[in-house]
């Protein structure tokens, strides 16, 4: 990494020069990190002045930020110099139907399951897929156009819905919230745009499926999702990531906007590379979601995490409508070399808000899963309730579990709960299966899944089926 | 805070200790002293970005003018206390007049000073256990300790009744290393009542330390009060290490004070032992209590339970944050940790934060918090069979306190926090 003072005179002297440097011509911006590459993207997208001062403040705020190190992970640091902030596919024009797209996408697609079309005929599914950080194809927008719900990719929503972005974008996630919220808010390159009218509700689930497809391009995902007054939308994220042996780095934000009486169900399965088995390799996972719930309003988040070398992520619902309720559902699967430090925030700041935190983690051959988990109540939010239950099952003696709660409450009249237990799946329960004819793997298997059940519930069914299988596969050969 | 105000605060807090004279003190004390103000030196005053005191704040702490000079002077007080044993030490100083011992066979009664002279075991242990590397304020007690008790229990030796270690604030703004070993050797058993009082209406500082080893089954029970004046400082840090088939248990009563810290670490060095953990803090006025407690599960087959509870009245704040670590040899761990707390005020707050922290897997631990309030309905029941809705509420509180109370092992004591509760919260008799 360039020395600090070298840094500083690049910025400092880049300032002069308005606008951005020309000689860049390719698809992919070179590697590092100043304003003049912000100025690169920018332009790339053709975007509003107002958006370009966004990224350059929340640039300079990334700039006077430090890399958090409290979470209980251990990984090398990326070098941010080090790295493409902007790459596009080759092929970048607009298309109308799934033939237009490169059948050498197409077949990735396939490898990795996601098969566009059959999502498209038999689920009801629309699809947004997100190939390196530009919208390749977008699915059931005309359906979903009649009801008036915007259903996009970031950079469409910045052109053609530019004050709904401008209205929305930082109110939840402020571009100076945290160190790689601030990156982001600088060089996010894309992501998704919802937007669901008064008094809609959205007929379908919506869904985006991310992968990262080029060597070295740390990708900085960008969702904004808002249910207007008295709306109603589930949304699916789900990620898979092809092979690699270099650490990549995601930094995604997503915002979510709950207007009054509005419900937002976000529903996420991870399952990027986790590295090999000695821990190389696999994905850097440092997301900030949070979701602002006015007054009746409820956000609710499911998470089912299996995948990702590092996970730092800590889905959050700030209530600050009165009778708002935030829930937050998760299953962190790590194994072998994986570490999770994930958990959730509830800010009560309403009147009578509720929350519920479910949280079950299994850690399994050399791995280590942390819950860290905030709720605070404050001096306003009277009558409040907040439930949080975390288990933590071991498998093996090499890996950890850990808990992490912060509990802060500031008034008379809210009751705070928060229970953990930690411990290993019990040999009773698996001479049980055992002595009804299952073998040990099975055995394991039945107990997990019983054991996650209550989160995977809350899944819509397609995932539900998908989340099974992926901790199946996830806990393969790390029981005996 | 800038960098430069901290450093003008420290200046201003180690001054205090500048013409302090040690030269009186043996040799191996002098050098851990020297070791210590190395560390003094080194380390800085947690501030809100220090994650272990996150909640605390001791900038008017340090920021305070004390004083650590004073003239033996007696001090009129009747501490009736029931036992034959009993240390009392003043403004960190241990005052001979106020403290009485009975000799029993195997039980070494003393201030720290006359141990030093005279004790050879002390050499082995004394600042073995305080982290002075890690924590400013232990470094300080170290490097300027006044005076102390000194417990040691010989092999198989058993103590008949409690003994006593008081400490009094007895003057303004008086500023106090009060610095206590207790030594419990094989089969050795002992139960202790650690004190701390306040005689005077101003604000002084007591930074107190002990350090406890107990050996192979041996059985210790201490009970901590801390009733300090309102305007009181107070940072108390027990630092223990248990051994093989020892049974160790330290009941906390933060009664009074305006701001508290205890740190009480356990370190448990052998096979099954047993540990209890238990608190009780009281809150109201503007007080700030924190409860940092640790328990480190080293070795297999060990049990620890921890239930800390508190009451949160006024514009108090009441801090708990327990860990329970455990290592990947401690199998068959069982570790279980409790906090519940009222907030009975808008005003008043609790910040809870129970941490595990495991990498064994064949363990049972759990931990819960809860907070809440009165159960209306328990209130409603009571009132209803003729009760003033005072005294329902304080027979509420009561119940609610009394599964810490019932843990006490000395009946004196037990008799004083429950009529301290009973006038607490001005219940019935």
């Amino acid at each position: 990494m360039a020395s600090e003072e070298e840094l500083l005179e690049e910025i400092t002297s880049s300032e002069y020069k308005y606008g951005f440097v020309t000689n860049i011509e390719s698809d992919k911006a070179p590697k590092g990190l100043n304003e003049d590459i912000i100025r690169f993207i920018s332009a790339k997208k053709n975007e509003p002045e107002w958006l370009l001062e966004y990224r350059l403040k929340a640039f300079r705020n990334w700039e006077k930020m430090e890399e958090p190190d409290w979470a209980h992970v251990n990984y090398p640091k990326p070098d941010f110099q080090d790295l493409h902030y902007y790459s596009a596919p080759k092929k970048k024009k607009e298309l109308e139907s799934l033939d237009e797209v490169d059948p050498e996408l197409l077949e990735t697609f396939e490898k990795l399951g996601i098969s566009l079309d059959e999502q498209k005929r038999l689920t009801g599914v629309a699809v947004d897929a997100v190939i390196d950080s530009v919208s390749v194809k977008t699915t059931f927008k005309d359906k979903l156009a009649e009801l008036g719900i915007i259903f996009c990719s970031f950079s469409e929503a910045v052109q053609e819905h530019p004050e709904l972005v401008k209205k929305y974008l930082g109110t939840v996630v402020p571009p100076g919230d945290n160190f790689y919220a601030a990156l982001n808010s600088a060089v996010f390159t894309d992501g998704s745009f919802c937007y669901i009218p008064k008094g809609v509700r959205c007929p379908m689930e919506l869904s985006t499926y991310f992968r990262i497809n080029e060597a070295n391009t740390g990708q900085f995902e960008r969702t904004l999702v808002i249910a207007d007054e008295s709306s109603y939308v589930s949304y699916l994220e789900g990620c898979t990531a092809p092979m690699r042996d270099e650490n990549q780095l995601h930094a995604a934000v997503v915002e979510l906007v709950a207007l009054d009486n509005a419900e937002i169900k976000y529903s996420t399965i991870q399952n990027w590379y986790p590295g090999n088995k000695e821990g190389k390799g696999g994905i850097y996972n440092f997301v900030t979601k949070r979701g602002l719930c006015m007054e009746n309003s409820k956000i609710s988040w499911t998470q089912v995490e299996t995948g990702s070398a590092v996970t730092w992520k800590y889905p959050s619902c700030v209530l600050k409508g009165d009778n708002s309720v935030g829930e937050f559902y998760s299953v962190a699967v790590t194994s072998k070399h994986q570490q999770a430090d994930t958990g959730s925030k509830m800010i009560h700041l309403g009147k009578n808000t509720k929350s519920t935190i479910i949280s079950k983690g299994i850690s399994a051959m050399q791995a280590n899963n942390s819950y860290r988990g905030l709720v605070h109540i404050s001096k306003n939010a009277t009558n409040s309730r907040n439930f949080t239950q975390c288990d933590s099952l071991l498998m093996g003696n090499n890996c950890g579990a850990h808990t992490f709660p912060y509990i802060e409450v500031k008034n008379k009249s809210s009751q705070v709960e928060h229970e953990a237990t930690t411990s290993k799946i019990g040999e009773d329960q698996i001479f049980y299966c055992k002595q009804r004819g299952m073998d040990e793997e099975t055995a394991i298997n039945l107990i997990v899944n019983g054991y996650v059940k209550e989160v995977l519930n809350q899944l819509p069914m397609e995932f539900a089926v998908e989340a099974q299988k992926l901790l199946e596969i996830s806990l393969e050969g790390s029981v005996g | 805070m800038s960098e430069t105000l901290a450093i003008k605060n420290k200046d201003h807090f180690l001054a205090h200790f500048r013409n302090l004279d040690f030269s009186f003190d043996v040799d191996f004390s002098k050098t851990k002293r020297e070791e210590a103000e190395k560390w003094v030196k080194k380390l800085d005053f947690p501030t809100s970005k220090t994650e272990y005191w996150k909640y605390t704040r001791v900038n008017k702490l340090i920021k305070g003018d004390y004083r650590m000079d004073f003239p033996e002077g007696e001090i009129d007080i009747d501490l009736s206390v029931p036992s034959k044993n009993c240390i009392v030490l003043v403004n960190g100083y241990f005052s001979k007049e106020l403290s009485w011992f009975s000799a029993e066979k195997g039980v070494n009664f003393s201030s720290l000073s006359d141990a030093k002279e005279n004790s050879s075991i002390i050499q082995k242990k004394f600042a073995t256990l305080s982290k002075d590397q890690d924590e400013i304020f232990a470094a300080v007690n170290t490097a300027y300790h006044q005076d102390g008790a000194f417990l040691h229990l010989e092999k198989n030796a058993v103590a008949s009744e409690p003994l006593y270690i008081i400490h009094i604030s007895d003057s303004e703004s008086a500023l106090s290393n009060p610095r206590n070993l207790i030594i419990m050797e094989e089969g050795s058993e002992a139960k202790v009542v650690l004190k701390t009082i306040s005689t005077q209406k101003g604000t002084s500082f007591t930074n107190m330390l002990t350090e406890v080893f107990v050996d192979r089954n041996a059985n210790l029970e201490i009970n901590k009060v801390q009733e300090e004046g309102e305007q009181d400082y107070q940072i108390a840090c027990e630092q223990v290490e248990q051994k093989k088939d020892s049974h160790f248990k330290i009941n906390t009563f933060t009664l009074n004070g305006a701001l508290v810290r205890n740190n009480l670490n356990i370190d448990l060095l052998g096979e099954h032992t047993e540990t209890w953990l238990n608190g009780l803090y009281l809150l109201q006025g503007k007080q700030h209590v924190d409860n940092h407690t640790h328990v480190f599960h080293r070795e297999p087959n060990c049990v620890s339970h921890e239930l800390y509870k508190g009451i949160m009245d006024d514009q108090s704040t009441g801090v708990f944050n327990g860990k329970v670590f455990v290592h990947r040899e401690a199998q068959k761990t069982n570790a279980y940790q409790s906090n519940a707390n009222m907030v009975l005020t808008d005003d008043a707050t609790i910040n809870s934060k129970p941490e595990l922290e495991i990498y064994a897997d064949d363990v049972q631990c759990s931990h819960g918090s809860t907070t809440g309030q009165l159960d209306e309905e328990a209130l409603f029941y009571l009132r209803s069979r003729g009760m003033s809705e005072k005294s329902a509420r304080a027979v509420l509180l009561n119940a609610f306190a009394a599964d810490v109370v019932e843990h006490i092992g000395v009946e004196s004591v037990k008799e004083e926090i429950e009529a301290f509760i009973d006038s607490h919260y001005q219940g019935i008799k």
